[in-house]
């Protein structure tokens, strides 16, 4: 053996080594490690010291809701010059919307109120995407205590079990919640998020696209079995995303916790396509986006989408939904426990329970908004789809499920 | 098997431009030993090499018992060859080493170790057969690669340096063993040295490298 | 050089192991805390994908590493036995394929590929071949190039045709040095991440993936922990294997150089020779060509669309990835010199530490390459797991990635350091002392002068380490602070858009930075010289680093 080679397989005979090695050492300090990571953790249960200081009554302030939003601090009450004064008070306050890729993070009517919230607060926000929604919760998870930004929107009720569990948020009563309906309040009793919209995920179709090829659209699940539907749809992995996830439980609450398996294996047989978020599903395989699959998982709410973006002015929706297909989410907004705006971050919840955002959701995020006082535009109403029953599972049933349904997925459908 | 007739034609070797054997003839009858003389760096060792079919010639021919062997490989060849470094394997025993070319000819394992043993015994070495061959001294290891050249009984032996870089009694007592050995055996031997006194007595004829070139400094 | 005060001698020991105490044994200790826990450890033995997937990670990695070995010997030998030209550009282009980072070896698979090979396990082994063939080519090589062509010859008079040479003659003795590559080569496969997140399918999961998607997709903590210790164990039971029966088949062999290599003569060996050669520097440049072609072909046709829109990632008008690719670039710069800054420090005071310690120094040696042994997706998820309680949340300081970089970076920069040190004849500095110099005069004029380039050497080593690493940052970069490796695997994602376009774009820029680099440390003869024992040694740990962090 000559030295260079002799010194370089040493070298590699000692890291690897030194692996093996390890074991022991550090088998020994375990115990030192880990009494001194968990004994800080008593001082983060009970939370960053200045939320507590500044909000104590927040979550107690169920009732007396004052309609102006952002009257939380004690100190500035008076309605009529709310702005100016909280303007002054927020100056180059900053706060993190931390959401899914989906949202719109410039350039919409959305984006326009979230100005509006800047103009009248002084609070900057910036938007932060994070992914899909089941790689943004997992982040939340990871980073639980010292999150990436101040407040989360788009945990939608198929995932707010899970986020509640590992207490990712700082639990809040927006100022305006008597606004929403209960069944959507009731599923976070004790306030750790607000809902803010719902829609349906189901099976959307392009119209022209299966015309061309001499096929009608499918009519229930079981039609995407059918060989005529070969190769033709894209879903999302559940593991990553929301819709992935529904249209999971949509299958489950069609087939029942032990057939549901079946339907996947022939829905594999018959090319299903899977990818890791909505984004990619629906604009870059969905055909009418320019993609070479006609049937997507995508919202109740996207063929209004896109009537409102045609290029050329429509009459008729390019696309169609699956009604028997759909499946009920509910989405959230919540605090990001751990934040040190926590002012600022309820005054931007109590913002996006407001009817005036609210109204601007449905052609932007194509939800329909949780604020009852909301309208809808005449485009959405006359588009969207509201199926007259949704399929919904039972929601401690999905949190007691939702794990082992997509790790059983996941060995089914990805191998 | 009686010693092979080795005829050299025109030989020509050149490395990149460099000339190192020109247009060399030589004949070697059947049976006989030869040395060949040169100083260092003439191409006598290039001239075993061709001869072994180790270094292909840029010309020339390359006939051994009236058989042109030119374009034939090394292992079909039937020609033995003990390098100057001895060229032992190390990661094989000593008797292995010796028993490595009964091998290759299909010799049962018994029997050619017990071959091998004999030679071994011949040349000296008697008990050494599991020996490292890393282990062994300059002289032991010379014998074992003589061992391991003869037992196979190729018809012609090449001899590259044989005796050079040992000291002077191993050498001289190294001289007599191997002029025993060639003789006894029918072998034709091409012994390459630069030592005209070994050369005179191991060697039927000695032949200098210089005058097998009409060119003759043609070398480097 | 060793007359440093006592006090001192203890500073330089005790800085390095703080760090290491802090930054690897506690998030280690930690993490197996976090995986003791009976319902976790049942739930992930008890799942029978589990064991499919060790299965899987360990038939990939063997077919890996077989088909390395075998596609590497070729060259192997070629550049051992012959002079040719371009024979220097050859090695130096198989090293720069090595020290690539492993997203970027992902991405180059991906653009060379037909669609109906891409995601499939075959792309994936391929491009494990490929990255690794410079582990034998120069492992085997070196010793192959040390083996006298004599010995074959002496073989071939015996009577064994070539195909029975090499059985029974050059294969035994190169073994110890094909096993010593095979090993390595099955650590990176074994542990690979990088390649199979950009260039598997979803389902296609190593240990080392199904870890990082457990944490970070289903957020199952523990579990992944597990699978982590998991990983750790196979590979420890591996290494103890392995250097038992190393130590068994360990033969010293006094093998001289000879010759050295020399022209090809005859024709076939000339046409061997370019055949091997040639072949080989198209395997190892094509995927990189493939990476540029695909960078200006877009959606829309043959532009450069991707290069000149790089700073934004839209899926279309305001719906965005959230990631800015020149953001990613700029945040890579600066990690990478923060990352340089910290592992040449922190590996300077430690090489000198080492230097002057004598025993404890070799353990702080042993100690420091303990986190190249560990996976970079246990160390990244260790730190994260750990640094999350005040007052030791650093999960959002700027610092972090940089250190957790750092903890691969620091060995490398010792290893070319020490070299160095112990090097220098202590007699200097008695000289220089005994001329009247103060102790730290003394060695600031005759230590310090020959620590620079060693240190230039570890710094550039540090950089690209830090450039591609993935592994680690994978769990610690935050969203808005994406790296360029991170940035690049997530607009792969995107079939045929125009955002992978730019994932391509920003491979290319990767690689070109990466490549850029390793020949800075080529240029100070320390790298790809590869023939003179001493000079040669640095670069072997060059490529041992680069990928020892993905």
């Amino acid at each position: 053996m000559t030295p260079t080679h002799t010194r370089f397989a040493a070298l590699v005979a000692a890291a690897l080594l030194t692996v093996a090695a390890c074991g022991s050492d550090d088998d020994a300090s375990t115990d030192d490690a880990s009494a001194e990571s968990e004994a800080p953790g008593d001082t983060s249960e009970t939370e960053p010291a200045d939320t507590e200081a500044e909000s104590t009554e927040a979550p107690s302030t169920e009732a007396p809701s004052t309609e102006a939003p952002s009257t939380e601090t004690s100190d500035s009450t008076p309605a009529e010059s709310e702005a100016d004064d909280a303007e002054a008070e927020n100056a180059d306050t900053s706060i993190t919307l931390v959401t899914y890729e989906s949202f719109p993070s410039e350039g919409t009517r959305v984006n326009d109120e979230l100005a509006r919230f800047t103009a009248e607060t002084g609070i900057d926000v910036e938007i932060l995407i994070a992914g899909d929604t089941g790689t943004m919760l997992s982040k939340a998870e990871l980073t639980a205590g010292n999150p990436e930004g101040d407040v989360m929107w788009g945990i939608d009720s198929t995932f707010i079990s899970r986020a509640i569990n590992s207490e990712i948020f700082e639990p809040y009563t927006a100022d305006g919640l008597d606004a929403i309906p209960s069944d959507l309040t009731d599923l976070v009793p004790n306030g750790e998020a607000t809902p803010v919209d719902f829609g349906d995920v189901c099976i959307n179709y392009d119209i022209a696209a299966l015309d061309d090829l001499g096929v009608d659209p499918p009519n229930s699940l079981e039609d995407l079995t059918l060989p005529e539907y070969q190769d033709m749809l894209v879903v999302q992995n559940p593991a990553t995303s929301s819709p992935g996830l529904a249209f999971l439980l949509a299958t489950v609450d069609q087939y029942g916790e032990d057939e549901w398996q079946d339907y996947w294996l022939s829905l594999l047989d018959n090319g299903v396509e899977v990818v890791d978020g909505w984004t990619a599903a629906y604009y870059e395989q969905f055909s009418y986006a320019g993609g070479d699959r006609p049937l997507v998982v995508s919202y109740g709410s996207s063929p209004p989408f896109e009537v409102l973006y045609a290029e050329t002015e429509l009459d008729t929706a390019p696309t169609g939904v699956v009604e028997s297909t759909c499946y009920r989410q509910v989405e959230f907004a919540g605090i990001l426990a751990g934040t040190d705006q926590p002012d600022a971050a309820q005054q931007l919840i109590d913002f996006l329970v407001t009817t005036e955002f609210q109204e601007a959701l449905p052609l932007d995020v194509f939800v329909f908004p949780a604020n009852a006082d909301a309208a809808l535009d005449p485009v959405f109403t006359e588009y969207a789809v509201i199926p007259e029953s949704s399929r919904e599972i039972d929601p401690d049933t999905v949190d007691a499920n939702r794990e082992a349904w997509i790790d059983e997925w996941t060995d089914l459908v990805l191998g | 098997m009686p010693g092979a007739e080795v005829e050299l034609a025109g030989i020509r070797v050149a490395f990149d431009e460099n000339v190192v054997l020109d247009d060399v003839d030589l004949r070697v009858a059947g049976s006989e030993v030869i040395a060949l003389l040169g100083p260092s760096g003439s191409g006598k060792s290039t001239l075993l090499r061709v001869i072994a079919g180790i270094v292909a010639p840029d010309g020339g021919t390359v006939t051994i018992d009236g058989v042109d062997m030119t374009a034939t490989p090394t292992h079909r060849r039937g020609v033995g060859m003990v390098f100057q470094d001895n060229q032992l394997f190390p990661h094989r025993s000593t008797l292995d080493n010796v028993a490595f070319g009964l091998k290759m000819s299909g010799v049962g394992r018994t029997e050619r170790h017990e071959r091998a043993a004999t030679w071994l015994t011949r040349v000296g070495l008697e008990g050494f057969g599991s020996r490292r061959v890393t282990e062994l001294s300059g002289g032991e290891a010379k014998r074992v690669a003589l061992a391991r050249t003869m037992i196979a009984e190729p018809s012609v032996v090449l001899l590259d340096e044989p005796l050079t870089g040992l000291d002077r009694d191993l050498h001289d007592q190294l001289v007599d063993e191997l002029a025993e050995l060639l003789h006894g055996s029918d072998a034709t031997a091409i012994i390459v040295t630069h030592d005209v006194a070994e050369a005179t007595a191991i060697a039927d004829r000695t032949v200098l490298l210089d005058d097998l070139q009409p060119h003759g400094t043609a070398r480097r | 050089m060793n007359r440093l005060p006592g006090w001192l001698v203890g500073l330089l020991v005790a800085a390095p192991i703080v760090g290491l105490l802090v930054f690897y044994v506690w998030p280690f200790g930690n993490l197996i805390a976090t995986a003791v826990d009976g319902e976790s450890v049942r739930t992930v033995f008890g799942r029978s994908r589990t064991w499919s997937i060790v299965w899987f990670t360990t038939w990939q990695a063997v077919v890996s590493t077989a088909l390395t070995l075998v596609v590497g010997l070729a060259p192997a030998w070629v550049i051992a036995r012959f002079d040719f030209a371009g024979r220097r550009l050859l090695l130096g282009l198989l090293t720069a394929v090595f020290v690539l980072p492993t997203v970027v070896m992902g991405a180059a698979f991906l653009a060379l590929l037909p669609e109906s090979l891409d995601r499939t396990v075959w792309a994936v082994i391929g491009a494990h071949v490929v990255f690794n063939l410079a582990v034998v080519v120069r492992t085997v090589g070196t010793v192959w190039e040390h083996l006298p062509p004599d010995m074959e010859h002496a073989a071939a008079t015996l009577g064994a045709s070539p195909p029975i040479v090499f059985r029974e003659i050059t294969l035994p003795l190169i073994r110890p040095a094909a096993t010593a590559a095979a090993a390595i080569v099955f650590l990176f496969t074994f542990t690979s991440f990088g390649v199979i997140r950009v260039l598997g399918a979803a389902g296609t999961r190593t240990i080392e993936v199904e870890v990082w998607r457990r944490a970070t997709q289903l957020g199952q903590v523990d579990q992944a922990a597990v699978l982590a210790l998991l990983q750790l164990a196979i590979l420890g039971a591996l290494a103890v294997w392995s250097s038992i029966s190393a130590r068994r088949s360990s033969r010293a062999l006094q093998l001289r150089p000879l010759s050295g290599p020399q022209h090809p003569r005859t024709r076939n060996q000339r046409l061997l020779v370019a055949g091997v050669a040639g072949a080989t520097a198209v395997v190892a440049i094509t995927p990189m060509i493939a990476l540029v072609v695909k960078s200006i072909s877009t959606p829309s046709g043959w532009n450069f669309t991707a290069w000149t829109d790089l700073g934004s990632a839209e899926v279309r008008p305001g719906i965005s990835l959230g990631l800015d690719p020149i953001d990613a670039l700029r945040n890579s710069l600066e990690t990478a010199a923060w990352t340089t800054l910290f592992a040449t420090v922190i590996g300077a005071v430690a090489a000198l530490g080492i230097a002057a310690a004598r025993r404890g120094g070799k353990l702080l040696d042993a100690g420091l390459l303990l986190p190249i042994g560990t996976s970079a997706v246990t160390i990244g998820f260790g730190m994260l797991i750990t640094f999350d309680t005040t007052p030791y949340d650093w999960r959002s300081t700027w610092w972090i990635v940089p250190v957790g970089h750092a903890l691969i970076a620091v060995p490398f920069v010792v290893r070319a350091t020490l070299g160095v040190l112990r090097a220098i004849d202590p007699q200097l500095s008695y000289a220089a002392l005994t001329l009247g110099a103060s102790p730290a005069r003394a060695w600031r004029e005759v230590v310090l002068p020959h620590l620079w380039r060693p240190l230039a050497v570890g710094a550039a080593l540090a950089a690209a380490i830090s450039l591609g690493e993935f592994g680690a940052t994978s769990f610690l970069s935050r969203s808005g602070g994406e790296t360029l490796p991170i940035a690049i695997e997530q607009l792969l994602g995107r079939t045929g858009s125009l955002l992978q376009t730019k994932g391509y774009a920003l491979a290319t820029i990767l690689a070109a930075a990466t490549i850029g680099l390793v020949m800075l440390v080529d240029r100070t003869g320390a790298l790809v010289g590869g023939r003179s024992g001493a000079r040669s040694d640095p670069e072997n740990r060059t490529s041992r680093s680069e990928r020892a962090g993905r």
